[in-house]
């Protein structure tokens, strides 16, 4: 089990490493320096003093694996500099002062979508081939097709601007919360009525449900002592592409609401090419996810020891 | 006029296991154990074990599907074990195998005429239209009729499927059929019938037959010598005559007693092993079945028996033969 | 020696003249067999109707279109829905309706250009990683790792920020991104496929690796590989929608429905036709092509025996 834990965890860090490396070469395959692009692009200079201290605290003129280096030893010691849009202002702070926005989306779609997908999935499981059954089916289809983002803008122009009756964007109360955290959990509702469904219909068609019901326990009983447990274990174990799910949506739904959370700042950060902000998100995200995948990983394996024992390839 | 047409020695095939359950280091699973025999032409080679003693290895092992990690393969009196796959097709024309189960050698989107003109497609043999009525005979030989050829396999009872499984074996016209169970999956009716077909085909065309089974009264059945294995180690070979009358090796003497026999007033003398089937690690010493053997002393322990003649045609691996 | 049943020639020569097709007619007729039992998915045929007329509404752009979509009008700058500009249109007056005309023409060759793209880089590759395994396997095996740990948005977010804007270089970026999940499809079904007795059959027959591949492999991967390309092509609408929304997909002046919406966003109050008909036009079209999609893996898995 240790070496299984210690293998996916250098895994892990691997993966966080690699995709560093890709970014990092990406935003330094423009020629002429990443500040020079901007300059390019917006038709605007960057004053020269910033670029001197740039050129010196990136080493910019070092060869760039040298360069990828020192970027790994300033992230480590969390400083990725100045962002370009906010001169003023360093890509920690940014996160600091808005991190917390982007966490209270997080937190709240995640308990709707759990309330609801998880919800919808005990229900159908229960009786299946019902109008329940068959209501979550379509809930799962609609949230497979209906993009996160197109339905944010429907439900912003149908409840905002048509019936007037929410507001169109801030994060200021409860109101402001309905559009997003509905949209936001389109993706993981998905995810977990249909995780839940077949997790609880396995679990209710095992065997030892049915001996306990031909032991004449209660229908009722059985399913909230036996099957649930044993059913929501699972569940556990879909936090990693949970995970990936919430942050994905964070960036359009916070885009479009405008939530000041980092997905919002992500946004911006593209559309200016404000390269120190863009790498440190894609890093963030990157290890948040990564770390995500891994604990479910791990919780699977403690769940279901025999996980470990397959040689991957 | 007995020539020989195969003849292996020393074939050694070896499996690195998959780390243990806990971890331990990875044991080499011998499956095919310095085996060395000879099948000449029109005989049938019989090769009698119980399941994981290495037989279907063997049988791979011979059509170099495995590779072999030491000994060596004469087909013909050639050297094949060692050349690559552009000389070995030729070579690959003689030696044919016949499947234990007859549906999953089939690839289940081929039609039949199309399965059994495989072999010749690969080949480079003959025409669309001439391969077709050859296949359309082959068919009849094995006792089908030849307007099914457009059928998918799956449309056929298993044993209609193990004789498409013979006619498209026999389609090149091999030298030698090697047949790894080839009755083991069928109901007991449609066994006679399929070993019959396979005698008289032998009959007719007098090629040579591996013939595996773990059921010794049908390879008593079938074979001229029979070969048994425990392991993957040959334990005893001989005619058949001679193991079924004379048998040397306490693993035979198991095997012969465990044939049922339909005389209600036969009482048998229960020769039984002692215990469950042996652990399959770490026996590195001395004589393989010797967990098992109910005459099993010191010297089965410390000495591998070799395999020795006791008479003519007749070897065992036992100190007590 | 037994006696087997013979046949009289007249009898083999009527299954042959039945028999006598060319490979080309047993094609045709599998085509035909998959055609019925598509067609017995109502929903799917619809969706295949409605798909096939924005096909051909997208190729036939230059003359349905009742305006130019590039072209201003300044007398028409904002205007909402109405019997001059039906959707109506945007900030510099061109007419909305036409604009998501030629969207159309982005996403669906968007969409089926990048799969096509990702068949042809993954197929090759995962065959040949599960078949000859190795070191080969190996490293395709790593590639797939790393590339499977993030959403696929983020590194085409990070390819199209170092690329630049633009159709070919989103098509490159997919395909990058996306060939590992064709592969991982095909080497599992080449792993299964090699360890069964049919092509250990063959190969004692004396069969080389590419015989066996295309005779025995080749057909029974088409399948997956359809459906995948099929089911692959909303979510490629859906991710060049998200880039152009960010600003990274297709740039303007072309006219991509996401690149529209994330224009015209933050006008939603005073302009919200702007946004809401490019929403939904994206919408249906995805829904479409999943139900599409969705039908044609129905019909595939039931035409071939298993």
């Amino acid at each position: 089990m240790l070496t299984y834990i210690s293998k996916r965890t250098a895994g892990t860090i691997g993966v966080i490493f690699i995709v560093s490396m890709l970014t990092f070469a990406c935003m330094h395959m423009i020629p002429g320096g990443p500040f020079d692009a901007i300059s390019l692009e917006k038709q605007q200079l960057v004053p020269e003093n910033i670029k001197r201290g740039l050129n010196e605290k990136y080493g910019l003129d070092a060869p760039v694996w040298k360069q990828y280096f020192l970027f790994v030893k300033n992230a480590v010691l969390l400083d990725f500099g100045y962002s370009i849009t906010y001169p003023n202002r360093t890509v920690v702070s940014i996160f600091r002062d808005h991190w917390g926005y982007s966490l209270q989306l997080g937190v709240l779609t995640f308990l709707f979508s759990v309330i609801v997908g998880v919800g919808l999935g005990i229900i159908a499981a229960i009786n299946p081939n019902s109008i329940f059954d068959y209501l979550g089916t379509g809930v799962s289809i609609f949230c497979l097709v209906i993009p996160g983002f197109v339905f944010a803008i429907l439900l912003q122009v149908i409840f905002s601007v048509w019936l007037g009756w929410l507001p169109t964007g801030g994060w200021n109360g409860p109101k402001y919360w309905i559009m997003p955290v509905l949209a936001n959990s389109l993706a993981p509702i998905l995810i977990l009525q249909r995780y839940t469904r077949t997790s609880m219909t396995d679990a209710m068609q095992a065997n030892f449900v049915r001996t306990a019901r031909a032991k004449g326990v209660s229908k009722t009983r059985i399913i909230l002592i036996h099957v649930f447990k044993n059913a929501l274990t699972p569940l556990l174990t879909v936090g990693g592409p949970l995970a990936a799910g919430l942050i994905v949506g964070s960036f359009f739904i916070e885009s479009i609401f405008r939530i000041p959370g980092i997905g919002s700042y992500f946004v911006l950060a593209i559309g200016a090419r404000d390269y120190p902000l863009i790498m440190a998100t894609t890093l963030l995200w990157t290890v948040i996810i990564s770390i995500a995948y891994l604990l479910t990983e791990l919780l699977y394996a403690w769940a279901d020891p025999r996980v470990t024992l397959v040689k991957e390839l | 006029m007995a020539e020989t047409v195969l003849e292996i020695r020393d074939l050694t095939k070896s499996f690195a296991s998959r780390p243990g359950m806990l971890g331990r280091p990875k044991v080499k699973n011998i499956a095919v154990d310095n085996v060395s025999f000879a099948v000449s032409s029109a005989e049938t080679l019989g090769i009698v074990g119980e399941s994981g003693c290495g037989k279907s290895t063997l049988a791979l092992t011979i059509m170099r599907l495995y590779e072999p990690d030491a000994g060596k393969i004469y087909f013909d009196g050639n050297d094949i074990t060692r050349l690559n796959m552009r000389e070995l097709k030729p070579v690959r024309r003689n030696m044919q195998l016949i499947f234990q189960d007859p549906l999953a050698a089939f690839d289940p989107r081929l039609r039949v005429d199309q399965i059994i003109g495989e072999p010749l497609e690969i080949h480079g043999v003959g025409t669309l239209r001439s391969n077709r009525d050859y296949a359309a005979s082959l068919l009849r030989k094995v006792g089908l009729y030849a307007e099914d050829m457009h059928r998918l396999p799956s449309e056929f009872s298993g044993g209609q499927q193990q004789r498409i499984g013979i006619a498209r074996a026999l389609a090149l016209k091999p030298r030698l059929l090697i047949c790894d169970e080839p009755v083991s999956a069928l109901d007991v009716s449609v066994q006679a019938q399929i070993l019959n077909l396979l005698r008289d085909l032998q009959d007719e065309l007098g090629f040579s037959y591996i013939f595996i089974s773990h059921n010794i009264a049908i390879t008593a059945f079938m074979s001229n010598r029979i070969g048994v294995m425990y392991l993957g180690k040959l334990v005893e070979i001989g005619e058949t005559e001679s193991i079924i009358r004379n048998p040397l090796h306490p693993y035979t003497e198991e095997l012969l007693a465990a044939i049922p026999d339909p005389d209600p007033s036969y009482r048998d003398n229960n020769i039984c092993s002692s215990s469950a089937p042996a652990e399959l690690e770490g026996l590195s010493t001395g004589c393989v079945f010797r967990m098992r053997c109910p005459i099993a002393q010191e010297i089965c322990a410390a000495e591998e028996p070799p395999l020795r003649t006791v008479h003519s045609g007749h070897q065992t691996a036992c100190h007590f033969a | 020696m037994k006696e087997y049943p013979d046949l009289e020639s007249a009898v083999d020569s009527v299954s042959f003249a039945a028999m006598d097709r060319s490979n080309f007619d047993q094609k045709a007729l599998e085509l035909k067999r998959f055609w019925r039992r598509f067609a017995r998915n109502k929903i799917a045929v619809v969706a295949l109707a409605f798909i096939v007329l924005e096909i051909v509404v997208a190729i036939a752009a230059p003359y349905v279109v009742p305006y130019d979509p590039y072209k201003g009008d300044f007398l028409a700058t904002w205007e909402m829905p109405g019997s001059s500009h039906w959707l109506g249109a945007d900030d510099l007056g061109r007419d909305v309706f036409s604009r998501l005309i030629y969207g159309a023409r982005i996403s669906i060759s968007v969409g089926v250009l990048s799969q096509l793209a990702i068949a042809l880089v993954g197929v090759p590759i995962g065959a040949l990683a599960g078949l000859r395994g190795g070191w080969f396997d190996y490293v395709v095996m790593r590639f797939i790792d790393v590339l499977s740990s993030l959403p696929a948005i983020l590194f085409y977010i990070i390819l199209m920020v170092a690329l630049g804007a633009g159709f070919w270089n989103l098509i490159l970026a997919m395909t990058l991104t996306g060939w590992v999940g064709m592969a991982r499809l095909v080497r599992g079904q080449v792993l299964t496929l090699k360890n069964t007795d049919y092509v250990r059959a063959s190969r004692s027959m004396g069969a080389g690796t590419f015989y066996i591949l295309k005779k025995h492999i080749l057909r029974n991967v088409m399948s997956p590989i359809i459906v995948a390309i099929a089911l692959g092509i909303p979510g490629a609408m859906l991710a060049e929608a998200g880039l152009s929304f960010l600003g990274l997909g297709i740039p303007a002046p072309q006219a991509s429905w996401g690149q529209i919406i994330g224009m015209y966003q933050s006008y939603i109050r005073i302009a919200w036709h702007l946004t809401v008909f490019p929403a939904l036009v994206l919408a249906v079209t995805m829904l479409a092509w999943f139900l599409l999609a969705d039908g044609i893996r129905e019909a595939l898995a039931t035409t071939k025996p298993n």
